[in-house]
């Protein structure tokens, strides 16, 4: 199916729901608007699917969209997508039924603006995915943190107008100071001088295609006709091979910096997570679905589209600070937080009031560790694992905390002392859970474990010590999470309440069964998935190590790149 | 009429009136509006406010038919060179006149809740207009000092329209105590300045700036006699205009004029008289004094970082939304100083621009502040907005657009700006190889984040808190009505499609290019 303009359908379909919503109908009819928002998003995933005809064999960007948008800065309503961003926009699209899907019986209140805030946040992460400019990058990247205060703030918890307010704030120093980041590397673009260094070899291999070659050589020359900057994300990445042409340079370490630190603060690395257990707590499910599932996901993209490709000097020095590099600091906090995401997770399975879903919420700083140790090993398996572990994340913690809202919705309690012996009275829940935690674990033939035996097989050829650590982070997951198992749904039921608990309905049937065949999918069979990410991961192998031997790509004629 | 062409020729050219025709419809407006108010019967004073708003929408006309008529041969000079008309006046004029439209637009009710619906309230709008407008074009120390007391004048009296109500009054003797002293400083400033350059004319001005300082074979070190009562001039100059608008450590006024002063006026206080002391202070500084860019950019850096900070930490305590908004244009005044220590294209792009916005999201916000206000319910704190988002979505959206639009969030016209004033100074960090611009950039965008807590914290109080304080409908006019939609599709167009609205803005870069560029080249 060819659709033109896809990814802007794409993008704005969920905004023009919104407005349907917003015009049609009334703030009582609960019902109808409930039914309209979630066949809405079940058109706007079918509409996604279209995205899956990427061209896996040509790699680089697709679908392409350019439109003039304000000339006098340069910035262009520019869109575009590689194996990467597709498969996380596809990912976004089914979320998003199944957030809206989930949402029926919980959201009680105020459905309307619910259900318009769920469709807005959609249209602003899908755009944060689709865009190939950074200006417009910017834009929605900030404008994502608004939908989802309002979900935390109107229909959270107890202390939900902490939760929305740290998240909001917490969130927001790291985009401003990325801000200024954006500006300078602005300012860059319009130095002539650094410019002309930048070839068209090396814009072409970034590309990946002679049409996005065309639309960078179309930007630059509007930008040179009025004398702008150029914002263009594929022209950017190429600014790496010029920032620091021969040691790493304090400017391109500082770039870095101002780039990881929004992103970080998203992610959530580990100094910088401590928005998200409270945010995760608060927020009603589907808004815990949304911000495990793809909010976290904005900001490991964001190194894999930004910090790697475009400052490669800094994301592989080991030296900066003495014996001390960028890299390292990456690493070190990806692993700290690995472990301590673990340990924390631990802990809330012993507390006498742990909160399952704080449990699942540090797993997840766990998980984005993995990521991003994976992201900065800084090699083909590594990328690849680290980008397939984006999406299995987005698959098994959407599923945990849509099983951990269901039981809340019977119970209204998240304690893990509440429960026990569950697996007498809902069967298909124990089912489900186990299959969802045993992905969380690593099981074989489900999807993490490709991905974590890709980032981690990448970090030990980094660095075999590296892996280590890691290594005892993932063993610390396996126990948390059998250990959570065995007191949520075995033994007898000591707790009266739990007798009479239901069993899943057909909705939550519905809306589980299809991360369940995803992980087994990924599981069994991932090279489909594994199509569309290994040339964009190569493209930017490439471009942060040049002489690194890719798999299947004829090595370069220099000797290949010492490893450390 | 050719008679009296003949007989003021050694006066000025009567063509020369070309240069103040605006100035002129306004002030005849005025008159009239002082007229009119005796000569109507009893309880028609709106009817004034509509003839005031004809006057400001006449005026801007006006400005703009000059603006399409000269605007190739601008810059032009009359009145022995003490107006020029340029693409910097005409664009600070129209963003008065907006303001003032805008102001008149949201006291029509104001004024009848509060029992105080006289035509001399509109009258001295349209007073205080006329200065603002004189002192966007006046080139001469004499026509600037001049128009800004009639502006500050007007407003002393405004600040306390309100004559039964103690805040008011008190406010407006504050204002007026603190604004005369101010007043006098920068006059004394003025003194030196024209002692040592023995003319009023800013381009004499900047010229003897630049002999003094720039003479052929001094540098740094060399001492230079007049050097001295520069500066002092220079800092005199600073500290009055620091209090005009309102920056650290001369703001103290201004929470209390704001939260006393009748809502309209606070309202015309933060933007219009905000953007005209910019104004002047952008001739005086850029145009005047900038050859000494490398002597002011220093203390306007301390002075902008120290405001910016001091203007949100103090927000973010207020319960009172006028205070609040006080404290938060505070903080404003500190970002716009940004565009002036830049000094570059996109400095000034960035003050215009801002200033735009600024004027459309500060009146946007006290206009919904006023639709709260009914006799009994005063409506100025903040939870008095509580459960707006129930009772009336609209109003409540507004709200929130204003509000993200002055933290500055993409898409709205803030974020716009506030791209232009960071852009501005990195620009200007990297040409002169000098890291404080780096620093200040940063200290100033990591306060943006601050300010977003109070600003959501307006936010939070419409749509996190379940309960309506008070389930009485707004008191809402059409003409609010229509200002609000105004300020709300300005500042999303801004934010949206910012293209035009730049390139309205670069209208002031060629009238201001010339002075600190070329300084900076000389050096």
């Amino acid at each position: 199916m060819n659709i033109p303009y896809l990814l802007s359908v794409v993008t704005w379909l969920p905004a023009v729901g919104a407005v349907i919503i917003l015009g049609v109908f009334k703030r009582d009819q609960g019902g109808a608007i409930k039914k309209f928002a979630t066949a809405w998003f079940g058109l706007v995933f079918l509409v996604s699917l279209a995205l899956v005809g990427y061209d896996r064999g040509a790699g680089g960007f697709q679908f392409l969209e350019d439109c003039q948008w304000i000339p006098v800065i340069g910035a262009r309503y520019q869109m575009g997508a590689d194996g990467v961003a597709v498969l996380l926009i596809v990912l976004t699209t089914l979320l998003g039924v199944i957030a809206s899907l989930s949402s029926w019986e919980y959201i009680q209140r105020r459905e309307k603006e619910y259900y318009v805030l769920l469709l807005l946040l959609q249209a602003a992460v899908v755009g944060v995915f689709a865009s190939l400019d950074l200006f417009l990058f910017y834009l929605f990247f900030e404008v994502s943190l608004v939908p989802m205060y309002f979900l935390i703030g109107i229909w959270g918890g107890e202390r939900r107008l902490y939760a929305a307010i740290k998240f909001f704030l917490y969130t927001l120093v790291g985009s401003v100071v990325m801000l200024l980041g954006v500006l300078k590397i602005y300012f860059l673009t319009q130095d002539a001088a650094l410019v002309s260094k930048i070839t068209q070899a090396t814009i072409d291999s970034l590309a990946g295609n002679s049409q996005a070659s065309a639309l960078v050589a179309s930007t630059r020359a509007a930008a040179a006709a009025n004398g702008t900057g150029v914002f263009n994300i594929i022209f950017l990445q190429s600014l790496g091979s010029v920032l620091s042409p021969v040691a790493v340079t304090t400017l391109e370490v500082l770039l870095f910096f101002a780039f990881a630190l929004g992103f970080a603060i998203k992610v959530p690395m580990f100094p910088f997570h401590t928005w998200l257990p409270d945010a995760h707590v608060e927020a009603p499910t589907a808004g815990s679905v949304i911000l495990a599932g793809i909010l976290l996901k904005l900001g490991t993209y964001g190194f894999f589209r930004f910090n790697l490709p475009m400052f490669p000097a800094a994301a592989k020095d080991l030296s900066y600070f003495g014996r001390f590099g960028v890299r390292h600091v990456m690493i070190t906090l990806a692993i700290i937080g690995i472990i301590y995401g673990a340990l924390a997770a631990m802990y809330f399975v012993v507390k006498r009031d742990g909160d399952v879903k704080k449990l699942v919420a540090y797993s997840s700083v766990s998980s984005m560790g993995i990521v991003m140790l994976g992201l900065f090993a800084l090699n083909p398996n590594g990328l690849n694992g680290a980008v397939l572990h984006m999406i299995n994340h987005g698959i098994y913690s959407a599923a945990l905390f849509l099983l951990v809202g269901i039981v809340y919705e019977r119970r209204h309690t998240r304690n893990v002392s509440e429960f026990g012996g569950l697996s007498h009275v809902m069967p298909g829940y124990a089912t489900v859970f186990l299959v969802m935690a045993m992905t969380a674990i690593g099981l074989p033939l489900l999807c993490v474990f490709i991905s974590e035996f890709l980032a981690m097989r990448g970090a030990f050829e980094a660095q075999p010590m590296w892996a280590a650590w890691a290594a005892l982070g993932i063993i610390l997951n396996a126990g948390y999470m059998l250990w959570l198992y065995q007191r949520m749904f075995f033994g007898n039921i000591d707790n009266p309440k739990n007798e009479k608990l239901k069993d899943m309905s057909g909705r939550e049937w519905a809306y589980m069964l299809p991360l369940v065949a995803l992980s087994l999918w990924i599981g069994v069979y991932p090279k489909p998935f594994i199509d569309f990410i290994q040339k964009p991961v190569n493209a930017v192998v490439r471009q942060v190590r040049p002489n690194y031997p890719l798999p299947g790509v004829p090595a370069p004629t220099q000797t290949a790149e010492r490893q450390r | 009429m050719l008679l009296l062409q003949a007989n003021t020729t050694d006066l000025f050219a009567v063509r020369e009136l070309n240069l103040i025709v605006p100035e002129i419809i306004l002030t005849v407006a005025a008159c009239v509006a002082l007229v009119m108010e005796v000569l109507l019967p009893n309880r028609r004073s709106r009817w004034v406010g509509y003839f005031a708003l004809g006057g400001v929408l006449l005026a801007a006309a006006s400005v703009v038919a000059a603006w399409v008529t000269y605007g190739v041969g601008f810059p032009l000079t009359g009145f022995y060179g003490m107006v020029r008309l340029d693409g910097f006046a005409v664009v600070f004029k129209l963003i008065f006149l907006l303001a003032a439209a805008l102001t008149i637009a949201v006291s029509l009710r104001y004024l009848d809740v509060e029992s105080e619906q006289r035509g001399e309230f509109y009258a001295l709008v349209l007073f205080a207009l006329t200065g603002m407008m004189f002192l966007a074009s006046g080139y001469d120390l004499i026509v600037l000092f001049i128009s800004l007391e009639l502006m500050a004048l007007t407003f002393y009296v405004l600040v306390s329209f309100t004559r039964r109500e103690r805040r008011s009054n008190e406010a407006g003797m504050k204002y007026f105590l603190l604004g005369a002293f101010s007043s006098g400083v920068l006059l004394y400033g003025m003194s030196l300045l024209y002692g040592i350059a023995g003319s009023t004319n800013l381009g004499d001005i900047a010229a003897s700036v630049n002999s003094i300082l720039h003479a052929p074979g001094a540098d740094e070190t060399t001492a230079v006699p007049l050097r001295p009562m520069l500066l002092l001039g220079m800092i005199a100059l600073a500290a009055g205009l620091f209090f005009k608008i309102s920056a650290v450590p001369f703001h103290m006024w201004a929470p209390d004029a704001y939260e006393g002063a009748p809502t309209p006026v606070t309202a015309f206080l933060s933007t219009g008289s905000k953007a005209a002391s910019f104004a002047l202070f952008a001739r005086i500084f850029l145009e005047g004094l900038g050859g000494m860019r490398a002597e002011w950019a220093p203390l306007l850096g301390v002075v902008a970082a120290i405001t910016i900070m001091v203007g949100n930490w103090a927000a973010v305590t207020q319960t009172n939304s006028k205070r609040l908004l006080a404290y938060s244009s505070v903080s404003n005044a500190g970002y716009l100083l940004l565009g002036i220590i830049a000094a570059n294209r996109y400095g000034y792009v960035g003050l215009a621009l801002y200033l735009l916005v600024y004027t459309l999201m500060n009146i946007g916000a006290f206009g919904i502040i006023i639709s709260l206000h009914r006799r009994g319910v005063v409506g100025e704190q903040v939870d008095d907005l509580k459960g707006l988002a129930q009772k009336d979505p609209v109003m409540a959206a507004a709200m929130a657009v204003f509000m993200l639009s002055l933290g500055g969030l993409p898409l709205t016209g803030g974020f716009i700006g506030k791209w232009f004033l960071f852009g501005g100074l990195l620009q200007r960090g990297k040409e002169e190889g000098k890291n404080w611009y780096y620093w200040l950039a940063l200290w100033a965008i990591i306060n943006t984040v601050v300010s977003f807590y109070y600003y959501v914290r307006f936010i939070r109080v419409m749509y996190l808190d379940e309960r309506a304080a008070d389930v009485r409908p707004l008191s809402l006019s059409p003409a609010l009505r229509v200002a609000l939609g105004v300020a709300v599709f300005g500042i999303i167009a801004v934010g949206v499609y910012p293209q035009p609205f730049i390139n309205f803005a670069q209208s002031i870069v060629s009238s201001l290019a010339g002075a600190v560029g070329g300084t900076i080249a000389v050096r």
